[in-house]
């Protein structure tokens, strides 16, 4: 069995002529990874620039309204850029920079990893090209402005579904004609090995942070710490440092569209069977043939066929739990966070705020949750009044 | 011996390219006959992904149409079959690792032997992963066929050292489609393949013109030519097998020259 696996998954199912820039990629992060000089300077970044460490901040009304276990919010939408994507894209940028690279790709869903990556590369003098699919760039005019306004070329890509995942496939098309100058800025734990490890490695530290945090103010660990899914970054971020911690549940939760019995939905694991795309082995929404399937949410940073392959296999060993959540659910767990706690959260995380209402009134009262907050709402307001029927445009 | 070993028999070998199912099997059947007839030493057939992480738009266009017309993989194993009653050239599928996966390896590569198939031909399977499928392709063989690119450089002899039915060679970085120009050091990369291996090599990506296909083949065995058919499919549809024909005509006369 080949590099990279999670149990099955994993493995690296790319073209040929990817091979030796992700065995490349895999030698300067081996490098680096224990590098002091690296990581103070990636902590320097995290803290001074990006606003690290994160608050993890107690949800009294939300906590009192629902009735049950105490909720903390991990704010990691108060990062700079105002999503988690910020951390994995500093560090992925760092190590770019220390391979010579000139030049940074990436693909967007929702537009925030495209943001950070534009962020990045403007702050690191890096050429920037991101990947969206054209459905995605009506969905989220204002995070393409302020990708081009951060000196990025945005490219619409039409083909497929002209989402989140013929985004990722059309980077792909451009690493392999242009390697020398250029990284691709993966933003999520999902691709060929080194990717998933990588990726996840620079989230960690949400769950390092919640940790210490949680200590801090509880004294204890939490009972169930909740993040949404897509390909499953900042999921990975919030479980890592509490894998070997087995009384805490880890809850990722996936888009369910318009629910998991209809075809309208990108709940992958709910759904999706054993394959291999993009370069991993995993969970994919398929038919029967294995063609890829056109999948559906509201959310366009959830709308993805696959998931990360570290999830594929903590959901094997039972280790984490993942639950669909359906637009309206999402939605109204996005205007609930907004009237009971004055927080805006992103539509991803409202997939998490969602499942934390239904979990928070079944738990004791001295028991604790914690919700990761990836992102903020602000860019999903128009879409989300649209879907309320309200005639709203940027 | 792999049936593949006689395609490269005739001199060098010309190898066209075609998914099946664009726009119909009816028209793919016509135009592999077409090609036989004026040449071809054996048929690469596509088998439609939808999401075709190799290829360019030219051939992303066929995979889609195919799809679209509502194609799937027992359908092709049923016209394969067909077209094995009176097609005796070699053949394989080209097709990515979850067509594979998802049908059951073991499954789909039985029935490949069954109908006729020779090889295999997976973009997204690497030497690194090629044991996901290669026993199950010794067990009834069908050659799992290996990719070498402008990149692969010290991998180059790893993989040429195990590789069966014939080694696909890269022209250019990127994906799929017609190129102007191929500026890769191909001859540098042939020699090693050659220090490594007997097995015939062929070039692919990039070819359209007769002149190119034959400048190609002098420095290997064989060329390749996929996006430049498909063309003639995206504009003439169920007109398109003869003029393919032509085509694989001319390109098998360059290469004799």
């Amino acid at each position: 069995m080949s590099n990279g696996r999670f149990g099955e998954h994993g493995g690296q199912y790319i073209p040929e002529t990817l091979m030796n820039a992700v065995i490349e990629l895999e030698e300067a992060y081996e490098k680096f990874k224990n590098d002091p000089e690296f990581n103070r300077e990636l902590e320097t970044l995290f803290n001074e620039y990006a606003n690290r460490p994160s608050r993890l901040y107690y949800a009294e009304k939300m906590t009192k309204d629902l009735g049950g276990a105490k909720i903390y919010l991990k704010r990691e939408d108060l990062n700079h850029t105002g999503a988690h994507k910020i951390n994995n894209v500093l560090g992925q940028a760092l190590l770019a920079k220390k391979m010579g690279k000139t030049r940074l790709i990436a693909e967007t869903g929702a537009g925030q990893h495209g943001v950070a990556t534009a962020t990045a590369a403007a702050l690191m003098n890096m050429e920037c090209v991101v990947y969206m699919g054209e459905e995605d760039t009506k969905r989220q005019a204002l995070n393409v402005y302020r990708m081009r306004l951060l000196g990025a070329e945005v490219i619409p890509v039409t083909t497929g579904t002209a989402t989140l995942k013929d985004a990722v496939s059309e980077a792909m098309r451009e690493w392999t004609s242009r390697i020398a100058d250029t990284h691709y800025c993966l933003g999520s734990v999902m691709g060929p090995h080194p990717f998933p490890t990588i990726v996840r490695d620079f989230q960690a530290v949400i769950s390092k942070e919640i940790k210490e945090q949680i200590l801090e103010k509880e004294g204890r660990l939490p009972d169930a710490v909740l993040a949404c899914v897509g390909g499953g970054s900042n999921a990975i971020g919030t479980f890592y440092h509490f894998i070997d911690d087995k009384d805490v549940r880890l809850i990722g939760c996936e888009a369910a569209g318009r629910g998991v019995d209809t075809f309208e939905t990108a709940a992958t694991i709910a759904t999706g069977r054993l394959g291999i795309f993009h370069g991993m082995k995993s969970y994919f929404c398929q038919d029967e043939f294995g063609q890829i399937a056109p999948v559906y949410s509201i959310s366009a940073g959830l709308d993805y066929p696959g998931i990360g392959p570290e999830h594929a296999y903590l959901h094997d060993t039972g280790r984490a739990e993942y639950v669909p959540v359906t637009d309206e659910e999402a939605v109204q767990a996005f205007e609930y966070l907004a009237k009971t706690e004055g927080i805006i959260p992103a539509i991803e995380s409202a997939h998490a705020i969602s499942y934390a209402m239904k979990l928070a009134p079944k738990m004791d009262k001295d028991k604790i949750i914690v919700i990761t907050v990836s992102g903020r709402g602000d860019k999903d307001c128009a879409a989300i009044a649209r879907y309320r029927g309200e005639d709203l445009h940027e | 011996m792999s049936n593949i070993k006689k395609a490269f028999e005739n001199g060098k070998a010309f190898i066209p390219f075609i998914t099946c199912g664009d726009p119909d099997l009816e028209t793919t059947g016509e135009a592999i006959r077409e090609m036989v007839k004026n040449g071809a030493d054996l048929i690469e057939l596509g088998i439609p992904f939808s999401d075709p992480t190799a290829e360019g738009p030219v051939i992303q266009g066929a995979n889609l149409r195919a799809l679209q017309g509502g194609i799937n993989t027992d359908m092709i194993f049923e016209f394969v079959k067909d077209l094995r009653k009176d097609i005796s050239v070699p053949m394989v599928f080209m097709t990515y690792a979850n067509v594979v996966y998802s049908y059951g390896a073991e499954k789909f590569i039985s029935t490949c032997a069954e109908i006729g198939i020779d090889g295999l031909i997976l973009p997204d399977l690497p030497f690194e992963e090629k044991g996901e499928f290669i026993d199950i392709c010794h067990k009834y063989d069908v050659d799992l066929i290996s990719f070498i690119a402008p990149t692969s450089e010290d991998r180059i002899s790893m993989i040429a050292k195990e590789a069966e039915g014939f080694l696909y060679i890269v022209s250019s970085l990127g994906v799929t489609g017609v190129r102007s120009e191929i500026t890769t050091d191909l001859p540098s990369i042939i020699k090693v393949v050659r220090e490594n291996t007997d097995i015939p090599c062929a070039i692919g990506f990039g070819i359209s013109t007769p002149e190119q296909a034959k400048k190609m083949a002098d420095i290997s065995d064989g060329a390749i030519v996929g996006s430049m058919i498909i063309k003639m499919l995206e504009k003439l549809g169920k007109e398109a097998p003869p003029v393919i024909g032509e085509y694989v005509k001319e390109v098998k006369e360059a290469l004799r020259r």
